[in-house]
């Protein structure tokens, strides 16, 4: 292998630098006859829509239709899993779902055309809580339940037991692309679109299923995304299924870009989650037994709910060993954006609880958290509370303890000590924490892709694969993949932009699997390519077919003594009526699981990971900074290692940001009061740590998987729970011992509020008044 | 009207006043600058203005989504697509771009921007400063990659770029544009402007538009007349004498910074808190305290210092405290046809004075608490002087008279600050917010104070 493990910048980075990389809304000036869609909103979280009149708006300048249930051809419901997602709503289900939509000549016009829209509306009563949700019985799927042994009797013959709750705040994907579709109708009949999206197939799916048409009749293309995260796995296709109807209508281009406050009212987040808990335990902080139950704000449609909820409950063992559990899963319908994939896909909910009760467990024992992290690992040979045997358990302590030495976690420790006991309003804090994500999609079937690899008689290839760019690296990848397994210097190979008429019904570029999936394919097809070319390359070369190696441009015979361009075989091959494309297939082995019990291996393998992270925390303010943070990640043998390394960094900030940053605030009336940049923070160069250490596990090739690689794009999110376990620990330090209690995100207010219930005595003077302010 | 844009001169015939020109470039097919947030919080729409510097001019990356399109008349200005130099990539570009400082890339161009400017700013003697690109948001990356592409950069390469800022800067003429009713006026002097303001009542005057233009492009506020001041030269006073410092109303924030070497310690700690650079290159003191926001971080620090402005008007000029200028939420003492001139400091500055930011963010967010403390001291530690201002805990910026009151005469120690931090809290009305809630804001309120004594006390290092 000649690129696979060198580390390349992204494929596209001199595009980005120079503005030259386009993305869907770049296009805009390339369709001078488009037009522009703004959707009609509706001013409350729960009604009925009693009157829809268009009139006063198809009569004001530059409006040129609007779109309503009675254009719909097919079925007007966008809903992916369960079709619950009405285009044209007659119940409106979260505040601002759009009624309808208004077609104009420019963005001002259809934004003031929708506004003079008359709709007539009878307001319902809306359910805006997990609580409320609870109480009215408001849920989107049974319960979930996953067993093993009896938890129950195991919690009651525990020598100790702690119960709680813990609240975790959801978080905005705030891609810095918006949702963006352009529509048209193409020279065939046909309807064709750019879409901002991580599934063209099943944006072809949905748009197909709204005009009635056959989805050989519809065309996605996606030339990369500024972004995604899971936002557009399901939720691109609404914006593009109301191109596509405009279009069909008008028979002009249609646009629609959600822009920044739309976008943030209109699309899911990552669910919200509240989880309650029953733990057993030993003197020696062993768990003996977890029974929880929870409880996942999921929106008022199912999207990709229930899975987000299998995967919470898959990972809220961690790296731990659970001997006996009894955990419950509820999907919450309340009347809010529809939660949808997100970066960890409901894995980092579940593990931020079990790793909640293991610092409850260490400060109720006055033990150590990691001493206490590190007693319930598991080990070689055990299975998870599903039944999923984990291999390589032994990377857990492995990577742990080298972690651990690298990261001068027990010297820092003590300095830490000296440093508390100088400063009495700035204290800091230390924790280490594990990961182990499971990589496969749940559900089994997603678990395939296809690519199509074309060589043309110069020798050029152009790849075409299943999966999209969203600047996680994978078309790197796939140029590195697809020049080893031909044999190509890598400037040889083109990668195209994914279309559905190039590889039909792909899987969504998700859960971590991008590289796994579309590598085994393209290399499947080069493959085939290569056995092709290799009789005639023996030919040339007079040598045995067994003995023709390819490599760099040049094919060989094995001693090396004989050599020939690849692209003279390329052009012999052609003159003697050889193809010179292949398609190449993937479906991932072994996997299997069962929803019914709750049981199976869904998982190929597990990645794991540890990082270290210091904070210090003021107690005037409950100003956090992060200070310094150490990483080990399993990467198995890394394609590219500076993709992998912009993952991993890239990822724990976003679970910094997810953790301790950005809050998600409804108001009282279902408003989302956070929805903008200016209100919304996302991380920015202040939650930069001063010292940022990322290392790979060494020796960790996965065999099985393409070139030894594993799976980087989400693991590196949970990461960061680490931040926020050392927060709390710089929040124990302000007092005398004891349980810390703090929801997420770990804001400066809440911080605040958590130290001054530490403090032996609060700091607030006013604190009587705040208190009656605040009730 | 007419610019010039990545070299070449642009003619062009306004439409509408309010279009950016950040929809105007993408129009035109320029589309390396991204829409991210339309409000200056992302920076994926910079671009560079060529602007004055004391040695000719500088580069100054501005957000093109809060330009509307007549603010750039005369102007000069460098988009991402200007960059290449014989079809090479700039360095700023090639560093970003080998180091991994790009992923999904639509916050690229914005970061190349920023960077380039840093880079080529006259004067720099160290590394690039990776807070040069504060006011750029990058959902994928973390930063670190774009922090090291800066601190790798060399001093910018002797090249036409370099050469451009030798040359003075383009200067702003007089813009009078009018379509179908709606009207935009750059006049060229404060005479003109009273003028213009005497004669139009209802006009609305702009100086860096950072958050006019908000109000623009996420809340669609349109107005029939703006007027703006970015072209008077009264307005760009600058004078630190023996007993006073002048700022004009009409000074960037950026070139405030750069102007005023003896400010106090608490102006340095202020500057970078105050929004991103992207903002503090076009927001202007006038207009922060024009606005009147009750979380804006102007006044509480100028409130702290005493300051007075300058106001002009049909009457002539008069001077009013800053302490009297906050009416009413988002009122001011400003009548029609006035207009702020300058900002005016007395010296001596405080003997201690701090400015405390408390907000989600640490850097680039709004205030959730700002506060400013100023007090002088006799030899025996009692206070002669008290100063305790506040942003974002009442309907305007305010200072609170009776804590002052209570501190003169008093031992600086723990006792009376305690004593004094009691009546903050009896004095305060936060309202409760997305951005905390009135008891946060309340007890934040007091604790600073606190902090404040803390901190002279040398038990903790400033920040």
């Amino acid at each position: 292998m000649k690129y696979a493990g060198q580390a390349f910048p992204h494929e596209s980075a001199n595009g980005h630098v120079s503005g030259d990389a386009l993305y869907t809304d770049d296009l805009l000036a390339r369709f001078p006859n488009i037009l522009h869609a703004w959707p009609v909103l509706a001013p409350h979280a729960h009604a009925r829509v009693i009157r829809l009149d268009a009139t006063p708006a198809l009569t004001q300048s530059g409006v040129v239709t609007m779109l309503t249930s009675a254009d719909v051809p097919g079925e007007g419901d966008t809903g992916p899993a369960r079709h619950d997602e009405p285009l044209f709503p007659n119940e409106i289900l979260f505040h601002s779902q759009p009624v309808a939509w208004v077609l104009a000549e420019s963005l001002e016009d259809a934004r003031l055309g929708a506004a003079a829209v008359v709709v007539e509306y009878e307001e319902l009563t809306p359910i805006l809580t997990i609580e409320d949700a609870i109480a009215a019985g408001s849920y989107l799927a049974a319960p979930q339940r996953v067993q093993r042994g009896d938890a129950s009797q195991a919690l009651a013959a525990s020598p100790r037991r702690i119960q709680g709750e813990v609240r975790i705040g959801g978080q905005e994907h705030f891609y810095l692309e918006t949702q963006c579709a352009i529509a048209w109708l193409d020279e065939s009949g046909g309807v064709t679109l750019h879409s901002s999206t991580q599934h063209p197939a099943e944006t072809q799916e949905i748009v197909a299923r709204v005009l009635g048409r056959p989805r050989h009749d519809v065309t996605v293309e996606c030339l990369r995304m500024g972004g995604a995260f899971g936002g557009k796995e399901v939720q691109a296709n609404t914006w593009a299924a109301i191109a596509a109807l405009g279009a069909m209508k008008t028979g002009r281009p249609v646009r629609v870009r959600l822009p920044r406050r739309l976008d943030m009212i209109l699309t899911g987040k990552r669910h919200p989650f509240l989880g309650r808990f029953d733990a057993g335990f030993d003197d020696d902080g062993r768990i003996l037994a977890v029974k929880g139950e929870l409880y996942a704000d999921a929106g008022w449609s199912l999207d990709l709910s229930l899975p987000i909820l299998w995967r919470a409950l898959f990972h809220l063992d961690n790296c731990y060993f659970l001997p006996a559990v009894d955990l419950t899963g509820y999907l919450a319908k309340t009347h809010k954006t529809s939660q949808t994939a997100f970066r960890g896909f409901g894995g980092p909910q579940g593990m931020v609880v079990i790793e909640d009760i293991l610092d409850r467990i260490a400060r109720t024992l006055e033990l150590p958290a990691d001493v206490v992290r590190e007693r319930n690992f598991y080990r070689e040979g055990q299975s998870t509370h599903y039944g999923q045997p984990v291999k390589d358990a032994g990377r857990i302590r492995t990577s742990w303890d080298r972690l651990k030495q690298t990261s001068a976690f027990d010297t820092r420790r003590e300095e830490i000590g000296t440093f508390n006991t100088a400063h009495r309003h700035r204290k800091r804090g230390i924790a280490i924490t594990p990961v182990k994500f499971g990589i496969s999609f749940t559900a089994t079937h997603f678990n395939q892709a296809g690519a199509l690899v074309l060589v043309y008689r110069d020798g050029s290839v152009q790849v075409n694969h299943g999966g999209t760019e969203m600047g996680q690296g994978l078309h790197t990848k796939m140029r590195q993949v697809a020049a080893d397994s031909l044999g190509v210097p890598i400037g040889a190979v083109r990668i195209m932009p994914t279309r559905t008429d190039k590889v039909p019904n792909t899987s969504a570029t998700a859960a971590s699997s991008g590289s796994d999936l579309n590598g085994a394919a393209v290399y499947d097809a080069c493959a085939k390519i290569q056995s092709t070319l290799r009789p005639v390359a023996a030919t040339l070369l007079g040598c045995s077919e067994d003995e023709v190696e390819f490599d760099n441009g040049q094919v060989f015979n094995r001693e090396r003594s004989q050599s020939v361009d690849w692209a003279r075989v390329v052009e012999s091959a052609y003159f003697q009526r050889l193809p010179l494309f292949a398609s190449g297939y993937y479906r991932t082995p072994e996997i299997h699981y069962e929803a019914a019990t709750g049981q199976g291996s869904p998982f190929y393998y597990f990645v794991y990971g540890a990082a270290v992270a210091e904070v210090e925390v003021d107690g005037f303010t409950g100003d956090m900074q992060l200070l310094r943070v150490d990483i080990l990640e399993d990467a198995g043998a890394s394609i590219s290692p500076l993709i992998d390394r912009g993952q991993i960094e890239g990822g724990f900030i976003q679970g910094v940001g997810w953790l301790a940053l950005e809050e998600l605030i409804w108001d009282a009336k279902g408003r989302l009061a956070t929805n903008s940049a200016s209100t919304y923070k996302l991380p920015s160069w202040s939650e930069l740590p001063q010292v940022f250490n990322v290392d790979f596990l060494e020796r960790a090739a996965e065999p099985g998987v393409i070139f030894g690689s594993k799976a980087v794009g989400e693991p590196p999110l949970m990461l960061a729970i680490s931040v926020r376990e050392a927060i709390r620990d710089a929040i124990s330090a302000f007092g005398a011992g004891g349980i810390i209690e703090v929801d997420s995100p770990m804001t400066p207010e809440r911080i605040f509020f958590a130290v001054e219930r530490a403090r032996p005595s609060p700091l607030a003077v006013g604190r009587r008044k705040a208190e009656a302010v605040q009730q | 009207m007419d610019f010039v844009l990545n070299g070449r001169r642009i003619g062009l015939s306004l439409t509408n006043p309010q279009t950016t020109l950040l929809d105007w470039l993408r129009q035109e097919g320029l589309t390396g600058a991204k829409e991210g947030c339309a409000e200056g919080e992302c920076g994926a729409c910079t671009v560079l203005l060529v602007r004055e510097h004391p040695q000719g001019s500088q580069y100054v990356p501005v957000n093109s989504c809060l330009l509307f399109l007549p603010m750039v008349a005369g102007q000069e200005i460098v988009t991402v697509e200007g960059l290449r130099q014989d079809g090479r990539l700039c360095e700023a570009q090639r560093a970003i771009a080998d180091g991994g400082g790009s992923q999904c890339g639509y916050c690229t161009p914005g970061f190349v921007m920023s960077l380039f400017a840093e880079q080529y700013r006259p004067g720099r003697s160290t590394l690039c400063d990776p807070h040069s690109m504060g006011g750029n948001l990058c959902r994928c990356t973390g930063y670190r990659p774009l922090s090291d592409a800066a601190l790798s950069l060399a001093p910018a390469p002797d090249d036409s770029f370099r050469a451009r800022l030798s040359a003075p800067p383009p200067i702003l003429h007089a813009v009078h544009h009018e379509h179908r009713g709606v009207r935009f006026d750059r006049p060229a002097s404060l005479p003109e402007c009273l003028d213009l303001l005497a004669a139009h009542p209802a006009a609305r005057l702009v100086a860096g538009a950072t958050d006019l233009a908000v109000d623009s492009n996420l809340k669609d506020h349109r107005w029939p007349h703006l007027v703006s001041v970015e072209a008077l030269p009264e307005l760009r006073t600058f004078r630190d004498t023996p007993e006073f410092v002048e700022l004009g109303a009409g000074l960037t924030l950026s070139e405030i910074e750069a102007r005023w070497t003896g400010a106090p310690s608490l102006v340095h700690d202020w500057f970078p808190l105050f929004a991103s650079p992207l903002i503090r290159n076009r927001a202007t003191l006038g207009g922060n305290l024009a606005t009147a926001s009750p979380i804006g971080d102007g006044a509480p620090m100028l409130l702290g210092l005493g300051a007075d402005l300058k106001i002009a008007g049909p009457l002539g000029e008069r001077r009013v405290p800053l302490a009297d200028f906050f009416l009413a939420y988002r009122r001011t003492a400003l009548m029609e046809g006035e207009l702020i001139v300058s900002v005016v400091i007395p010296k001596p500055f405080p003997a201690l004075a701090r400015f405390f930011k408390v907000a989600k963010r640490r850097m680039d967010d709004i205030s959730t608490v700002a506060a400013c403390f100023a007090i002088d001291l006799d030899a025996a530690d009692r206070v002669t002087a008290a100063r305790i201002a506040f942003g974002g805990v009442a309907a305007t910026p305010i200072r609170v008279k009776t804590a002052e009151q209570f501190l003169i005469g008093r031992k600086w120690d723990e006792h009376s600050v305690r004593e004094t931090r009691e009546i903050i809290g009896e004095s305060l009305t936060p309202l409760s917010d997305h951005r905390g809630s009135a008891a946060y804001r309340l007890a934040v309120a007091e604790t600073l104070l606190e902090k404040f004594r803390c901190e002279r006390e040398e038990e903790l290092q400033p920040v």
